[in-house]
């Protein structure tokens, strides 16, 4: 889509609080601005719908077909939920895990290099082969998305400070207590890094999943609902589901930026006012 | 000497001796091969403000760690006397750096000795107040690290050391950091508790007029690999208070202990 980018923009905010409110208003005029000029060049040379819908009518598409398209929303977003989490719970604990044990980590570390830098869609149409349709799909987004998780908190655990370490050692503190009461917090603003990198990318990776095994099963997500339309020349409803998609990336995005907030905001750089 | 002796090396045989450190022929060699100490001989009395004055990498804070527990002597023996079973608390070590957690307040940073130990709740909060309340940041249980200053932190910081109300206190140049206002504060700060709480002080330090001001005895060493070059006894009036400090008793301490120090070093660029 061509964007045209408001010439007559608002100057840079003269206080504070304008600065903050330029940074809300100016994303927003772009994409009322990007929306018109969208419309306009569908209106002027008279396209069809099957070629590019207009904004109008992906909307109402997305109002009409919304049974459809809610239950896909559901489907896509449900897995990548389930995917998010098995990546936490896999990149976190296989960090801990290299993090105890140097053996582990030379053993096992290659592999996990492997799987990440191996493109998913790639893996997917083998995993769809040898696991149930939903298991794979909750795989290939696990496999995309627990490597940040894994290399994020493996950084944070190193991260610990040294003065600090020996001040748990001085206090005969135990493996489990150094790990609870200092590595775990000092690695928390790395983790949470590490989560918001892999919120968005576990949602790719079901849509990845979805798309491969799109004509073979009985899915339903909305990257499904895409590869269909697609078939079916219904491109206002692809627009729909894509629109859909984005949507929900930028709230599982925004989601995970808050969750870091709230942790954080005590005490860690990244979470502080600029103006403290 | 001996062979690699443990850190902590058993309880004091004779209680009655009043030794609070033993060092008996200790050496400590890095695995790069850095001689960081080369045979030290020293013993702390109970009660007593000892200063380790030396230039930078002199071995002084490796001496300190060796005392704490936080790396082995390569030969020789460290002797420290402890209370019962408690052997762990009755040390208390502050860092250069103030060395606190940032993620939590300044209330459970010095709790953590005491959440180490499984103390129960109350009778660590009671103790927390007390420990706050010596270093005099009572207000500011509920602030973050962050938010304090640099003299602040190192009260926490020393608050947290004495929370487990150890015998000995081992401090690593920790106001070297700080501005000459807040280090003057704090010295005679240091003092004031020293004088009521009866503690054991090791304090490693680079300044000649920090080590004659707070100190009973002051040992000089030399760079490495570190030794005990010279020693010298600190007999002034007690309490000492800003009138000691631009006294000519402590102005002719300061000459005599910074020739030593001088020779210190000197006898190193010699060899």
């Amino acid at each position: 889509m061509r964007e045209t980018p408001p010439l007559a923009a608002k100057p840079p905010g003269a206080g504070n609080g304008g600065a903050r409110l330029v940074r809300i208003i100016l994303p927003i005029v772009v994409l009322a601005a990007g929306i018109a000029a969208w419309d306009l060049v569908v209106r002027i040379n008279d396209i069809p719908p099957y070629v590019l819908p207009g904004p109008g009518l992906v909307f109402k598409t997305l109002i009409d077909d919304w049974s459809i398209l809610s239950q896909s929303l559901l489907t896509t977003l449900w897995t990548t939920l389930e995917g998010f989490v098995a990546a936490a719970i896999g990149g976190i604990a296989l960090a801990l895990l290299f993090n105890q044990s140097k053996w582990l980590e030379y053993s096992l570390l290659p592999y996990a290099i492997i799987l990440q830098v191996t493109p998913v869609i790639a893996i997917a149409p083998l995993l769809l082969i040898y696991l149930p349709q939903q298991t794979a799909v909750i795989a290939c987004a696990w496999i995309v998305a627990f490597f940040p998780v894994l290399a994020n908190t493996t950084l944070g655990l190193n991260s610990v400070d040294r003065n600090l370490a020996g001040l748990f050692q001085l206090y005969g503190a135990s493996r489990a207590q150094t790990l609870r009461y200092l590595k775990l917090p000092a690695a928390l603003p790395y983790i949470l890094g590490g989560l918001r990198i892999a919120g968005g990318l576990s949602l790719i990776g079901a849509v990845v999943a979805e798309i491969a095994a799109g004509s073979a099963g009985a899915g339903s997500g909305l990257a499904y609902r895409i590869a269909e339309s697609s078939y079916r020349l219904n491109i206002p409803r692809m627009f729909a589901a894509l629109l859909l998609l984005s949507a929900a990336g930028i709230v599982i995005y925004m989601l995970l930026g808050l969750a870091s907030h709230l942790l954080l905001r005590r005490w860690h750089e990244s979470a502080l006012g600029k103006e403290n | 000497m001996a062979g690699p002796a443990p850190a902590l090396s058993g309880v004091d045989a004779s209680p009655g001796t009043g030794f609070a450190v033993s060092l008996r022929g200790v050496t400590k060699v890095y695995d790069s091969g850095v001689v960081a100490l080369g045979g030290i001989d020293l013993d702390v009395r109970k009660s007593e403000f000892v200063s380790l004055l030396g230039p930078s990498g002199c071995g002084k804070s490796t001496a300190l760690r060796l005392i704490a527990g936080l790396s082995a002597a390569t030969t020789g023996v460290v002797r420290v006397a402890h209370r019962g079973a408690q052997a762990g608390h009755s040390i208390g070590f502050v860092f250069q750096e103030p060395t606190l957690m940032p993620w939590t307040s300044v209330r459970e940073n010095v709790r953590l000795p005491l959440k180490l130990a499984h103390m129960p709740g109350e009778k660590a909060d009671a103790r927390v107040g007390e420990a706050l309340a010596q270093v005099g940041l009572a207000e500011f249980a509920d602030a973050y690290p962050r938010e304090l200053s640099g003299g602040m932190k190192m009260r926490v910081s020393l608050a947290r050391a004495l929370v487990t109300d150890p015998d000995i206190l081992l401090m690593d140049e920790p106001f070297a950091a700080l501005d000459e206002i807040t280090r003057f504060k704090l010295n005679n700060d240091l003092l004031a508790l020293w004088r009521n709480l009866h503690k054991t002080v090791i304090f490693v330090t680079h300044s000649v007029f920090e080590s004659v001001y707070l100190s009973q005895r002051v040992i000089v060493m030399t760079p490495r690999p570190g030794r005990i070059s010279a020693e010298f006894r600190i007999d002034a009036a007690e309490p000492r208070t800003e009138e000691f400090r631009t006294s000519a008793e402590y102005a002719g301490h300061c000459r005599a202990v910074s020739i030593a120090l001088a020779d210190a070093c000197g006898e190193k660029r010699a060899s």
